[in-house]
């Protein structure tokens, strides 16, 4: 397999433009003649969907959900990062560059971060434009705020809402071009298979959630804006139904999975209470703006928060990192709050938990400017754990919340799989092995809106202008086969374990084992647990119901299947990784003081990840990071 | 779009319709109301605002003509509106729907509105066809040398009678009902009201709706407890109230004695 | 707790459907309703019957995708929530909780208590959009947008277009989420130049699905998950009003 970056040529600022001008186009009147698959409706998928109907070609537009509106793009709170230096702090391109490369751990691609950077500011003109009510001050002018960790306030925000704002702006944009005839949208329709001919991606099977029905698409190009995998951890700050499937079937069809491991687990957000919790629901990092994290210094200080002393408390953000304190980046944070309830002063009844103390706060600004800053996020703890974070200090605690792995791509956003794009958090390109706060909204809308359609042209304009291949082709058929079987098979199966059981399961050994904290018998493990519990799934698993109609334990089960085999994978990645870095912590490699210890003699690449069929072992390709700008550093944040 | 499309065949162009015509209606009632108040003075008074009323010849017709229409598109508004409203739920309705914050005044419209219809018609044959009763419940009286009907007396004679009093008062009480919906409701259709004074606008209408059940109910109970008599001396003899020495009828009777 | 449910089941719009009893014991209060239900899915892929399908995603309030009509309030007994967010606390135990699909012509049942709102993203597409090339727009601060103004709009926009709205509407009207969606447009300066004529298509397309009229009792304002207010109805009616006799008057271009 052959990983070429296809980085262009150059000085780091003018690369973009440079490939921009060098990349072929196509002429207008032919943009008609290309169909394009979009899979996915979030930031990137409605916002390329939509450039790409505006610029004329013919787009159909496929999503799960019942609207667009839905994608879990939706659910980001806190805001999105653009280099405009509305502010006059200083910031700049590079700055933004700079922060996303070093806050990555030096483990993303240099060329893709500039560029993220450089069009991080038409993001905020075109949604502004579309109407989306970000923040204001009284003069009219756009808000901003610091936001985790940035010492610069580059973060436009629209209250607590930021993400359903600009996914309702790319929607609305979406929409019209629907209205307009340009772009076909496919609701209700969960792409199962991808179709691949003579080595290039020319089609979906996909199936339709309310019928049943599956149907064969063809197109010149497929692009997969199909978000994160987190939920193979079950308990997530995801949707419920956010899956891998769709990358997962184009990983089976040959495209490279690209560091897999890199899982960002977020530091606030509320506990679990339950076994039979659902979801876990986040609390915007801005909160740690204001909020001061702390653990009783004793073990197993059972003592309500008001009655432990000043002096018995660890403010241990503060104390480690004195100079972000409470703002250290999201790794550090959660990493913190895990070492302090491994250590037996955790919070709460199960322990797991940290205090969020708002009292120095609201003595200091007073009860009204807290509410005006955070009251909503207070109203959503207060409806969760019937608790008043006025009054007693909030309980928070880490969860999986985004992955920077993904499909791999080239400079392109093409997939090593010719003809397969693959945009947002369903690609690896940007976060490195961490991703900074409001960075997930800008990565998805500056996909979307400003490189996918300047780079697909460069793929279609080598193509013959031919109709896409005919949907009777045998590699249409053949992959209809495939997911017929399937759904057969987890509908035939009879066995007698629930879907959701097998989930919580695998949810558990990703969490013990390839969680916060790897170490190397623990994802040895793991890799020896999950094919066990790949094989008793595909044994044992009960799918009531029929495939002619919505059926939603048929649908969790193809996306469960899917994660039973991703889950290995990331443990393999984990394992081979033998370092330290952002997302990803290997208690062997730590310094004494308990940091992340990188090693970018042996690591400074990325690993993709080959498939070679059911039941062999994957194959690990490497991409080099040469950093032509930057150089390594320590990320200190003391 | 042309406006007529617009007000007929669009869900806001029949509220508007409706809003519209209700304002009229708001308007002719409280007109009503104000010269029905006349019965406080003296009876030539609101004798003399009937017989202008009714002397203004084809312009009357007009406005009469000109309410029937109102009166007639705020039904047909009504019913369309009904009938949309009931195919939008589908074919299955709810087990269990709870109210929220709807009045039970905007719950009511449709039978308030029925009701308050009956009344009209009913209300039209009793004073301006003259079918309800018979004759003698017509009196003329003298206005200026010509003979007048004698609304005043009319309306006292009406209301003395317990059961069309109460009719009356049923009547206005749930034309109460409607307008205090309607009026608040009348501005949200066209879009003039808002949540600055919406609080405002709600304590005016019912300030409004008071005041028009009072002076409605101030002429009726004046009647009814004898505050308002009749003052038609014709009458008064006749229903042996009044009996004068340079009494016309006596004198005639005496005369025709003798 | 223990509560029993009556629950809609319909196998697709084409069949009849009926209320099921169910019982959901040993639940924790601290519960959300859709983790409540989830249990009781469990349970009945366990004995062997089919699971009840219900519409769900983030479980955070801000999809949209949950629905469901509890004790005859869309969303659950509590103010200002989606049905994600009610916790089984709002609830006491041994009390029977009907649930229903939220119901509307133009919301037809795809099964149990799941209904299709498409019609919700053609009123979208009709008009509900500015205009604006990707790329074309001009600097992000070069039209200022006073705060009062832009948290107004902020406020329609919170709309999550869940439907209870139209589900709590006695008449099943669709008015609020037009209002919000055409309201946050139609404020912002951006939107102005498009203003009539998204009003006009939009209120068409609504009409055009079949939804009803809003006779003012404002029950979708209460029932709304993010308490969007009436007064965007009031907005959207004088707009429509404005935009009618405009239209009608207005000089034509020669073409």
């Amino acid at each position: 397999m052959k990983l070429d970056p296809k980085i262009p040529s150059g000085p780091l600022e003018k690369k973009w433009e440079k490939h921009i001008m060098e990349g072929k186009l196509v002429n207008p009147a032919n943009k008609r003649k290309y169909d394009i698959i979009m899979v996915g409706s979030g930031l990137a998928g409605a916002s390329a969907a939509a450039t790409l109907g505006e610029l004329g070609y013919k787009v159909k537009c496929f999503t799960f959900h019942d609207s667009p509106r839905r994608a879990h793009s939706i659910a980001a709170q806190g805001g999105i990062n653009a280099a405009k230096n509305y502010q006059n702090d200083g910031d700049s391109v590079y700055r933004l560059f700079y922060d996303t490369i070093k806050g990555g751990d030096f483990r993303s691609r240099e060329a893709n971060v500039y560029r993220l950077a450089q069009v991080s500011v038409n993001i905020i003109d075109q949604c502004a434009a579309q109407g989306v009510p970000f923040a204001r001050e009284y003069g009219g002018l756009l808000a901003n705020r610091s936001f985790g960790g940035a010492q610069v306030s580059r973060t436009f925000y629209a209250r607590g809402q930021t993400g359903q704002q600009l996914l309702l702006g790319a929607y609305s944009a979406l929409s019209r071009q629907v209205g307009l005839g340009t772009v076909e949208l496919c609701a209700n329709e969960e792409m199962l298979e991808v179709v691949v001919i003579d080595g290039h991606a020319k089609g979906i099977i996909t199936r339709n959630l309310n019928t049943g029905a599956i149907t064969r698409h063809s197109a010149h190009a497929v692009v997969l804006g199909t978000g994160g995998y987190g939920n193979v951890f079950n308990l997530s700050t995801y949707a419920r139904n956010s899956n891998v499937t769709a990358a997962w079937r184009a990983h089976r069809k040959g495209a490279a999975f690209a560091n897999p491991c890199y899982t960002q687990i977020h530091p606030t957000c509320i506990p679990v209470s339950g076994d039979y919790q659902s979801k876990l629901t986040l609390m915007s990092e801005s909160l740690r703006n204001d909020g001061r994290i702390w653990v009783p210094k004793k073990r197993d200080d059972k003592r309500p928060p008001h009655q432990i002393p000043e002096d018995e408390r660890d403010y241990y953000l503060e104390r480690k990192y004195p100079s972000f304190g409470n703002l250290a980046p999201r790794d550090i944070s959660s990493r913190s709050a895990k070492e302090a309830c491994d250590d037996g002063r955790g919070v709460g009844e199960t322990g797991l938990g940290v205090y969020l103390d708002f009292s120095d706060a609201i003595k200091r600004l007073g009860a009204d400017t807290i509410k005006e800053r955070y009251g909503n996020l207070f109203d959503i703890y207060k409806e969760i754990t019937d608790e008043s974070a006025y009054d007693v200090p909030m309980r928070i605690y880490p969860a999986v919340h985004y992955t920077m792995g993904g499909l791999w791509v080239d400079y392109n956003l093409m997939s090593n799989l010719p003809g397969l794009f693959v945009m947002g958090e369903a690609n690896f390109s940007d976060h490195g092995a961490n991703r900074l706060g409001a960075s997930a909204l800008m990565q998805g809308l500056a996909d979307g809106y400003f490189v996918l359609p300047y780079t697909i042209p460069h793929y279609l304009a080598e193509l013959d202008r031919d109709g896409a291949p005919s949907t009777d082709d045998a590699e249409f058929v053949k992959a209809e086969e495939e997911v017929k079987a399937r759904t057969e098979k987890l509908l035939s199966n009879k066995g007698k374990q629930s879907v959701k059981s097998f989930h919580v399961r695998l949810g558990k050994i990703m969490w013990d084992h390839c969680g916060m904290a790897r170490t190397k018998e623990g994802l040895e493990k793991a890799i020896k647990l999950i094919p066990e519990l790949r094989e008793e799934y595909w044994a044992d698993v009960r799918v009531p119901g029929e495939g002619k109609e919505l059926n939603q334990s048929l649908e969790n089960a193809g996306r469960v299947g899917d994660f039973l085999e991703l889950g290995e994978l990331m443990c393999r990645d984990a394992l081979t990784r033998e370092e330290s870095c952002g997302g990803h912590f290997r208690e062997e490699h730590q310094y004494p003081d308990g940091e992340a210890m990188r090693d970018d003699e042996k690591f400074a690449h990325v690993a993709a990840w080959e498939y070679k069929g059911e039941g062999q072992e994957p194959v690990r390709h490497t991409e080099e990071l040469e950093y032509e700008s930057v150089k390594f550093a320590t990320r200190s944040y003391k | 779009m042309n406006i007529l499309n617009a007000l007929f065949k669009t869900s806001i162009g029949k509220k508007v319709i409706m809003a519209i015509t209700g304002l009229i209606l708001v308007g002719f009632v409280f007109g009503h109301l104000v010269g029905n108040l006349q019965i406080f003075s003296a009876p030539e008074k609101i004798n003399a605002y009937a017989h202008l009323l009714q002397s203004l010849g084809p312009a009357l017709w007009a406005i009469r003509g000109f309410l029937l229409l109102t009166v007639a598109l705020h039904i047909w508004s009504a019913v369309a509106l009904v009938l949309e409203n009931k195919a939008a739920r589908g074919a299955k309705g709810y087990a269990n729907q709870q109210t929220l914050r709807a009045s039970y005044a905007s719950r009511t419209m449709r039978y308030s509105g029925v009701i308050v219809l009956a009344f009209i018609i009913y209300h039209i044959m009793h004073f301006t066809t003259k079918t309800t009763h018979g004759e003698d419940f017509y009196p003329m009286a003298m206005l200026d040398g010509h003979l007048v009907p004698d609304v005043h007396s009319m309306m006292v004679f009406g209301f003395q009678q317990v059961w069309v009093s109460v009719f009356y008062l049923v009547a206005i009480a749930l034309l109460t009902l409607h307008l205090s919906h309607g009026i608040s409701s009348m501005f949200q259709s066209i879009g003039l009201r808002s949540r600055t004074w919406a609080t405002c606008l709600n304590k005016l209408t019912i300030a409004v709706c008071i005041l028009y059940f009072l002076g409605n109910a101030a002429i009726v109970g004046s009647v009814l407890s004898g505050y308002v008599k009749i003052q038609n001396p014709n009458l008064q003899v006749a229903m042996g109230e009044l009996c004068t020495p340079d009494c016309n009828v006596c004198e005639t009777r005496i005369a025709a004695n003798n | 707790m223990n509560v029993k449910l009556r629950v809609w089941r319909q196998k697709n719009n084409e069949t009849e459907g009926r209320f099921e009893n169910y019982e959901a014991k040993d639940l924790n209060p601290n519960m959300s309703f859709l983790e409540m239900m989830d249990v009781v899915n469990e349970d009945l892929t366990d004995s062997g019957d089919e699971p009840i399908a219900f519409a769900h995603d983030c479980r955070e309030g801000i999809c949209g995708t949950c629905s469901c009509m509890i004790d005859g309030k869309p969303h659950g007994p509590e103010h200002g929530v989606a049905t994600c967010q009610t916790y089984m606390r709002s609830f006491k135990d041994g009390d029977t909780i009907t649930v229903e699909p939220f119901r509307a012509k133009a919301f037809p049942i795809v099964k149990d208590l799941v209904t299709d709102r498409a019609s919700f993203d053609k009123i979208q597409q009709a008009g509900g959009f500015i205009t604006i090339r990707t790329g074309a727009a001009p600097d992000a601060n070069s039209i200022p947008i006073g705060k009062e103004i832009a948290d107004l709009a902020m406020d329609a926009a919170a709309c999550i277009g869940c439907g209870a709205c139209v589900a709590a509407c006695k008449n099943a009207s669709a008015m609020l989420f037009v209002s919000a969606k055409a309201g946050q447009l139609n404020l912002l300066p951006q939107g102005k130049p498009e203003k009539d004529r998204r009003v006009l298509s939009m209120v068409a397309a609504m009409d055009e699905a079949g939804f009803g009229n809003c006779t003012n009792q404002y029950e979708c304002s209460a029932a709304c998950p993010k308490l969007i207010s009436e007064e965007f109805i009031s907005k959207l009616n004088r707009d429509f009003v404005g935009a009618t006799v405009r239209s009608s008057f207005k000089a034509k271009p020669l073409v």
